[in-house]
């Protein structure tokens, strides 16, 4: 049994930020779920998924977040519980169905959930996602804690029911990726079919009915602000003429924060975890109450400017201070010490900040970015597609994936990212104002998700590209998802289809399709300078799974290699595709048997023929 | 109780999710609070994972610069290059087996010598003790062990002073696959007999 259908109300168990937010949504009785993955947010449709196969949970993985948030939003007209999650940029995909879904309301609970990535860990931008609440009219909420995570996710699916519209479910980074002890509740019974009455008057958005949606979408929204104004996710904690208003994670900085600097009994805290609306009359009393009031919200002034509003509004005119050269910055992620540091200087206390170790005299230490694994399909497509361009000036525009990281040294494969699937639509710009041979490069699952219309709009247009498709059957960036060209069956998963990449690609009409075993170094570097050659839109779709995929399904026996004394150290292999399974010994290129997968790749480029399968 | 930093460096695949697990668990038979907070995102591509363990009575997960009460490095130029996280009262721990980055192998860095990352550790942080844990691994039947050995030597260092021998091994028993509990236990003991 999945560790989250535990049904031992009461026990305490460790639990990962994003475990707590499935389980909290389990307790709700959540029956229908929908998603497209993305760092931080894909452990939470992974024990979703996981738990859809043990139960009659319905959960599927949509081919984007706008699919997934349609295909969620019938769900909950309908009457289901339904979640559908996703990381913030994905929010951007969904935006459209979302701002309207706001004008008609849900009948069963809906619960957004969006995950920011503040610093970017494993993100191309730190966007604040509060914002998509007040652009939509929508409730948002904003837990601080792993344990917290569970309950607001509960409360979440009632506050939507209650007020008729989709909750906007509001995490950052160190919240899904936190893990702590949590208490297990009690779970709802799934309710999993629902129904729809025709009613063209209140689900078909024409004008004339959409003016009417907007007043009822207002009357909602006043509803939402007087459960804001009363509700236990927006509290006043301690004493004090000192006040701090925040949210999310920056709460436990601040609350730490007021221990560790003894001021108890001088600071209160306003801590808000329904940010959208905002309480006015609860935040225009507590500044009331106070001599000045810091805000410590990571990411942009969202609660800053409300609360300076609201203080105008009074004629209160102490000093309010969040975002400023001396104090907050809107970049990055806030840590303890720095919100420590922040409220000693606001309030005038005397802190003195701990002395970290200084890297003045160090040694300068090797950088250690990530990088495309051992056997990594992509490595040999990216050799074998500057070998075909030698003498070529190319521009690459690439695509959110494992594949990204070709830009590095020595591929330098990629040469601008802007978001999913604007390689190859980015593509199409750059054909028509440069000479260059533009070659976009995008994965399938990226191609499935917001590529296909890039394409269209490239054949329609007549433009001059080769794309290169990396088909590696799985969505590996984000932990091995499935997507809609992945053979299902070989994965042992009953029910689904399998779409083809290269029956899409001939039938949208693109004449000249190639399909290369990357592997075959040879003759991939023939056929991509074929493709290369074609004067309009030409497709490369490579085709090899993804090694890690392949290493844990054990399906294909690993064939490590080794270098024989035959090695002359020209390091071609190194300086041509520096795969991590090399390592320098004694000054001599040597092979990692124990990551090594065989794929042959560097056997096939060596001049030496001195790369040979090692003898088991 | 009193609160204890801890930080956790690794390169993805060297297992300190592990690690966190089993001091989650040692936490939870314990009744020490525990929070936990992890940057995962490029583990299996090669790049750098790091956890913050904060033991004790705090709320925030996280750990800012030079405030880690304990280091637990399991690379040693990773160690060195977490060194800003510590301050002069920091006890560190670390492996001393090197695993070069890929860009060392291209020309694009110079591995920095062993013994002079040692030297400044050691001169700069409260406590220094490193071991070769990869031999320790190996002696205890598999490089795979390496982060249980680590984690008997952090017990040795007196870095997470209140957890006790017999909670720590049973934490684990309770987390690691039960064909390799005897060789992680092993390993553990390996690690925790390494001279402090």
């Amino acid at each position: 049994m999945h560790k989250l259908l535990n049904d031992s109300p009461g026990e305490e168990i460790m639990l990962l930020g994003n475990e707590s937010i499935a389980r909290g949504a389990i307790e709700a009785g959540v029956a229908f779920a929908t998603t497209y993955p993305g760092t931080p947010s894909s452990e939470i449709s992974l024990n979703l998924w996981q738990m859809s196969q043990e139960t009659d949970l319905y959960f599927e993985y949509s081919t984007n977040e706008k699919v997934a948030l349609e295909v969620a939003a019938a769900a909950a007209i309908a009457g289901v519980r339904t979640m559908c999650m996703m990381k913030h940029v994905g929010l951007n995909v969904a935006a459209d169905p979302l701002m309207t879904l706001a004008y008609l309301g849900i009948e069963g609970g809906l619960v957004v959930l969006t995950a920011d990535d503040p610093f970017m860990f494993s993100s191309q931008n730190e966007q604040d996602n509060r914002y998509y609440g007040k652009l939509g009219g929508l409730p948002v909420l904003e837990p601080s804690s792993v344990r917290e995570a569970k309950e607001m996710t509960k409360y979440a699916f009632e506050l939507s029911e209650k007020v008729g519209e989709p909750v906007i479910l509001r995490t950052t980074t160190r919240i899904n990726h936190s893990s702590a002890f949590v208490d297990l509740g009690a779970m709802n019974k799934r309710i999993t079919k629902g129904d729809f009455t025709r009613d063209p008057s209140r689900w078909v958005t024409v004008p004339a009915v959409a003016r009417n949606l907007h007043v009822k979408l207002l009357e909602n929204l006043d509803k939402t602000l007087a459960i804001s104004e009363d509700c236990k996710e927006n509290f006043v904690e301690g004493e004090g003429k000192l006040g701090v208003i925040c949210n999310g994670v920056s709460y436990l900085y601040v609350a730490d924060a007021v221990k560790d600097l003894k001021l108890e009994g001088k600071v209160k805290i306003l801590r808000i975890g329904l940010s959208n609306p905002l309480p006015a009359k609860m935040i225009k009393q507590f500044v009331g109450s106070c001599d000045k009031v810091l805000i410590a919200e990571e990411g942009e002034p969202f609660m800053e400017e409300a609360v300076k509003a609201f203080a105008q509004e009074e004629g209160i005119t102490i000093s309010i201070a969040g975002k400023s050269e001396e104090l907050f910055s809107r970049l990055y992620e806030y840590n303890p010490g720095l919100v420590r540091e922040k409220m000693a200087l606001f309030f005038g206390f005397d802190y003195t900040p701990a002395k970290n170790i200084s890297t003045a005299n160090f040694p300068e230490i090797p950088q250690r970015p990530p990088n495309l694994c051992s056997g990594c399909s992509h490595r040999a497509t990216f050799y074998e597609l500057q070998e075909a361009a030698k003498g070529m000036d190319l521009i690459c525009p690439t695509d959110i994936g494992c594949y990204t990281l070709g830009f590095l040294p020595p591929l330098n494969t990629g040469d601008l990212v802007i978001c999913m699937g604007a390689s190859i639509s980015s593509a199409c710009g750059f054909s028509e104002v440069t000479d260059k041979k533009i070659v976009p490069i995008i994965g399938d699952s990226t191609f499935f998700h917001s590529g296909m219309t890039g394409l269209v709009n490239a054949i329609f247009n007549n433009h001059n590209l080769t794309l290169v498709i990396l088909e590696n059957g799985i969505t590996a960036m984000t932990g091995h998802q499935p997507h809609p060209g992945v053979d299902m069956d070989s994965l042992n998963f009953k029910g689904y289809n399998r779409v083809s990449i290269e029956k899409i690609v001939r039938s949208m009409g693109v004449e000249h399709v190639t399909l290369i075993k990357p592997f075959k170094v040879k003759k991939s570097i023939e056929q991509i300078k074929e493709a290369l050659d074609f004067k309009g839109v030409s497709v490369i779709i490579s085709q090899e799974p993804c090694a890690i995929m392949l290493k844990n399904l054990k399906t294909r026996k690993l064939r490590p290699f080794q270098i024989t004394d035959k090695c002359t150290n020209v390091r071609e292999c190194i300086n041509s595709i520096a795969c991590p399974s090399f390592f320098i010994e004694n000054d001599r290129v040597k092979i990692d048997p124990t990551t090594c997968v065989g794929c042959a790749v560097c056997a096939q480029i060596c001049p030496e023929n001195a790369i040979v399968p090692l003898k088991q | 109780m009193e609160t204890t930093r801890l930080i956790i460096v690794a390169v993805g695949g060297q297992g300190n999710l592990l690690a966190s697990k089993v001091l989650g668990e040692a936490a939870l038979i314990s009744g020490v609070p525990i929070r936990m907070s992890e940057i995962h995102g490029m583990a299996q591509r090669g790049g750098i994972v790091e956890s913050s363990i904060v033991f004790g009575d705090a709320e925030s997960p996280l750990i800012t610069d030079g405030e880690a009460d304990v280091l637990l490095g399991f690379e040693p130029s990773e160690t060195l290059r977490a060194l800003p996280r510590c301050s002069k009262n920091t006890k560190v721990v670390t492996n001393i087996a090197p695993l070069p980055p890929f860009t060392v192998a291209i020309g694009l860095g110079v591995y920095p010598d062993i013994e002079e990352m040692k030297k400044i550790i050691k001169q700069e942080t409260a406590s220094f003790l490193a071991i070769d844990a990869m031999k320790l691994a190996k002696e205890a039947g598999s490089p795979l062990t390496m982060n249980i050995v680590l984690l008997g030597a952090l017990l040795k260092s007196k870095g997470i002073a209140f957890f006790t021998k017999e909670k720590m091994e049973e934490a684990i028993k309770r987390v690691t696959k039960p064909a390799f509990t005897e060789m992680n236990l092993k390993a553990f003991n390996l690690g925790f007999s390494v001279e402090a």
